[in-house]
């Protein structure tokens, strides 16, 4: 109970500016869907008190890397009766491969899910073939 | 200890991550007894209960919910909660992963006595829901002066 306070106070403190970055820092790897069609392939993750402007998206070393920091409103003071989530930060990254155009990745979020859409080289998607009939 | 390789990895070392997240759940928690209407972690939405003197505030971090879905309610200090939250299996596509919670889900929670079930609100904003409880003014803390 005490840890779990510490760390909503935390939130508290780096809320008014104070940004401290640990090496240790626990992070939240948010739960994800990922599917496949013909075009391209679709994550949705959920990382529930995102906003926008502190989410952070990357391709880093053909990884696609997804970070984001969650922030709540809390009155001064509070302590924590009670905590499922016991750290801020969303981190998750997922292997690339070559057949991605990572150039044309597009993202939305709302709601606190992130969807992104990771497109597949032209050269690689299925071609229909016509077959002409005389 | 695999936290920093599943992280950057994934994959192979999935598997090993949650069963360590269960461990550390577990041992995160020791010596204090779960309650009574805790639930498994990893169960959607994940709660938190913060309190001050003058409130209680319970976050949940439900993403992607449809705030029409919400059934709140309040009977003396016992909230409840119950929505659904829908993140269906799409046609024609290939899945490798489906861990996000799709249905209905219904969480209890045990708040203070104190609380005043007369005066409470809720919003929800980046897909955290935040139900602020009020306390009730005569359990609150009182300074007294010393004449």
């Amino acid at each position: 109970m005490a840890k779990a306070a510490a760390e909503m106070k935390d939130v508290t403190t780096r809320e008014s500016g104070v940004v401290q970055e640990r090496e240790s820092e626990a992070v939240i790897r948010p739960p994800v869907d990922i599917f496949e069609d013909s075009e391209g392939i679709t994550l949705e993750a959920d990382m529930p008190g995102v906003s926008g402007d502190r989410l952070n998206l990357h391709v880093e070393n053909d990884s696609l890397v997804v970070e984001g920091e969650a922030s709540i409103d809390m009155p001064e003071g509070m302590e924590a009766l009670y905590a499922d989530v016991r750290a801020t930060r969303y981190r998750r990254s997922f292997a690339l491969s070559s057949e991605l155009e990572t150039d044309g990745i597009e993202a939305s979020l709302r709601d606190g899910v992130l969807r992104v859409r990771i497109p597949k080289r032209a050269e690689v998607r299925p071609r229909r073939i016509e077959v002409r009939v005389e | 200890m695999f936290y920093s390789l599943g992280n950057s990895g994934g994959g192979l070392f999935d598997d090993i991550m949650r069963l360590n997240d269960e461990m550390d759940g577990a041992f995160a928690r020791w010596p204090w007894p779960a309650g009574i209407r805790s639930v498994t972690r990893g169960t959607y939405p994940p709660v938190n209960v913060g309190s001050t003197p003058e409130q209680v505030d319970v976050f949940m971090f439900a993403a992607g919910l449809d705030p029409k879905t919400l059934d709140i309610s309040i009977q003396k200090n016992l909230l409840s909660v119950a929505g659904e939250r829908k993140a269906p299996v799409e046609k024609d596509v290939d899945y490798y992963r489906k861990e996000r919670f799709d249905g209905a889900f219904r969480r209890v929670i045990t708040l203070p006595d104190d609380v005043d079930p007369e005066q409470v609100d809720a919003h929800y904003r980046d897909g955290v829901l935040q139900i602020h409880v009020k306390r009730r003014e005569t359990a609150r803390p009182r300074q007294i002066e010393v004449k």
